[in-house]
């Protein structure tokens, strides 16, 4: 006889998830978990983590910052190849201020985030007009030029880059501000994201036309996405400057673009903490396999196509199917 | 002076042109936009010169095979990775981009650097044309470019299968219902431009040394000519790659060789301001194919 597989709610899911009838600590704990565990976890790892694995760890949390605003960007319906724009904005301008005009990383972070956010916003504002591919060209020229201007005009240290960069103070200071970001930016999106304002966004995705017949401006609230984006990319720019003591034309390389799009394909998409997760077991991953030197990029690049081949939910779907679904096979009519 | 400037500009023009075909061909027909491009037309040249220099073979066998290689594997890329995924744009956009730089970095890390990775060229020698000194590969480059597009236009004009393209081009369900299958045609077109794309390296390549960086270059010249051309438009690409090529070497004759490569971003942005769909994009601004 055919089977299928049929996929039903757990009951404690629906009780705690619509209606909201937390009458007892399991349920509360049912919701809690997913969400503490892992933010326990991490500052648990950073507490018990040597000097090498806390940097290790530190320069995870802006990966997945980097793959959390890819993600954001994408929920928008806009898929960029080029997050290393991003980050190469933030860093380079909380260099040269740090650099020419003495300001401490205290401002040059914020001023990083908030400007790098309007520049790249400015510089992408022509290509939201265009759906599609476009979009994907852009970003993924963007940062290679920017890279050969600064090469050719040999501005900001040209191939050099500056170095000697003041730090943030102290390694642990480093971390946790890293670590707390980090889930400000996770929970606050994945909060915005489920309100009417994500839904939006989530609409400009699915079907833009269908939005503009409803009256509204999908350019405007695509720039504010992308702004968002933008911004969260260029703060993790500006904290490896700082974290590292250095920018260069190395910010603007594909890595930074590569590894946030595979983590999203291994994490899954659309969810924000999928993208978080794929990083958090793509960077260290990286780290270990430190020897393989090249080969590593490859290693990245045939994850990526696997995954988005052959398991496109990404990780997080299957896990967050487990918790809250339990599953049966039925017998099917003929 | 002048004369020098307008010939290599015509040149610089016609390689641009070359380089772009292939992916708009592609992307014209079936819709998919080929990011593993750039590293298609690396993997001709190190495997035409694996054939000359490690199998001893002659040019006219090596290069042959090369293509026909290329080509295979491109639709092999269609048929094993792109089919599953075909109408998800990110998805389609991610797996190739991912393909290509696993085939570049690859290359990198067998250790396919350096100044010995050069191909011959076609014909060796040099004519003046009027006071200025052209080399015959150069002059080749033009031929295969003239011969290339006018190919292009024969075949998609007065063959089944340039037909198929066409057909599959403007409606791909109707192609069906006459018998034209789809996904076939379309994995004949990606392989098609791949093909284009690895004539157009076995041409250039021999101007300079074939260097793993040149995959991504290339990919960014593509994308660029297409942009301001307007994408799957083969007119378009044919005046965007004059316009630009033309405005690089003037670059590069009055300002300085390192400018060269912000003529094509700053072409991008004025006509993203402009004219977004591109210089003779036929799709409306927000019906783009994906």
């Amino acid at each position: 006889m055919a089977q299928r597989k049929e996929r039903i709610d757990r009951g404690i899911k629906v009780r705690s998830d619509d209606v909201f009838v937390l009458t007892s600590w399991r349920e509360m704990l049912y919701l809690a978990a997913p969400r503490v565990v892992p933010v326990v976890a991490l500052f648990v790892l950073g507490l018990v983590a040597g000097p090498y694995w806390e940097r290790v760890l530190i320069s995870t949390c802006m990966f997945a910052l980097l793959a959390i605003s890819w993600d954001l960007l994408n929920s928008a319906g806009m898929v960029s190849l080029g997050q290393a724009l991003f980050f190469g904005v933030g860093a380079y301008i909380a260099g040269t201020l740090n650099h020419y005009l003495g300001l401490p990383p205290g401002l040059t972070i914020p001023i990083a985030t908030i400007g790098g956010g309007l520049l790249c916003t400015l510089a992408l504002l022509p290509v939201l007009r265009l759906r599609g591919i476009y979009f994907a060209m852009v970003t993924l020229i963007l940062p290679m030029m920017i890279e050969r201007v600064i090469e050719a005009t040999k501005i900001f240290g040209g191939t050099e880059g500056i170095s000697g960069l003041s730090t943030l103070g102290n390694e642990h200071l480093e971390f946790w501000l890293a670590a707390v970001v980090v889930f400000v930016a996770l929970f606050g999106f994945r909060r915005m994201m489920g309100a009417d304002y994500g839904l939006l966004l989530k609409g400009i995705n699915d079907n833009d036309r269908a939005v503009m017949s409803a009256g509204m401006n999908i350019y405007f609230y695509k720039a504010q996405a992308l702004f968002m984006a933008s911004a969260v990319g260029a703060f993790a720019g500006a904290f490896m400057t700082h974290a590292y003591q250095f920018v260069g034309m190395p910010v603007f390389a594909l890595d930074y673009s590569m590894i946030p799009i595979a983590s999203v394909a291994v994490g899954g998409m659309g969810t924000l903490a999928g993208p978080m997760l794929g990083s958090f077991i793509l960077v260290p991953l990286s780290e270990l396999l430190r020897g393989l030197g090249g080969l590593r990029v490859v290693i990245y690049a045939v994850i990526l196509v696997v995954f988005t081949v052959g398991l496109p939910e990404g990780i997080f779907h299957y896990l967050s199917r487990k918790y809250n679904q339990f599953e049966r096979w039925v017998g099917v009519e003929r | 002076m002048l004369e020098g400037t307008l010939i290599y500009g015509f040149i610089n023009s016609v390689i641009l042109m070359l380089v772009a075909l292939g992916f708009s061909v592609t992307f014209g027909i079936s819709g998919v936009a080929n990011f593993a491009y750039g590293a298609l037309y690396v993997m001709t040249g190190f495997l035409s010169w694996l054939g000359l220099n490690a199998l001893g073979l002659p040019y006219w066998i090596a290069a042959p095979a090369a293509v026909v290689i290329t080509a295979a594997v491109a639709a092999l890329i269609y048929w094993f990775i792109l089919l599953r995924v075909r109408g998800l744009v990110v998805s389609e956009v991610i797996a190739t981009f991912g393909v290509g730089l696993a085939i570049l970095e690859l290359f990198r890390y067998l250790g396919f650097i350096g100044f010995e990775y050069t191909l011959p060229p076609i014909i060796d020698a040099s004519v003046m044309i009027g006071d200025t000194y052209v080399d015959a590969q150069r002059l080749c480059i033009v031929a295969t470019g003239i011969l290339l597009a006018a190919f292009l236009w024969f075949f998609t004009h007065y063959t089944k299968t340039g037909l198929a393209f066409r057909g599959i081009a403007q409606d791909e369900r109707t192609a069906l219902t006459l018998g034209i299958n789809g996904d076939k045609v379309a994995a004949l077109s990606v392989a098609f431009g791949a093909g284009y794309g690895a004539l157009a390296a076995l041409v250039i390549l021999p101007l300079g040394t074939i260097a793993v960086n040149e995959g991504y270059n290339v990919l960014v010249n593509a994308l660029a000519v297409c942009i301001v051309g307007g994408l799957g438009s083969t007119v378009g690409i044919i005046v965007a790659s004059f316009l630009i090529g033309f405005a690089q070497i003037l670059t590069a004759t009055y300002l300085e060789t390192s400018w060269m490569m912000l003529v094509s971003l700053v072409a991008i942005l004025a006509i993203l301001v402009i004219k977004p769909s591109g210089l003779f994009g036929h799709q409306k601004q927000l019906e783009e194919r994906i």
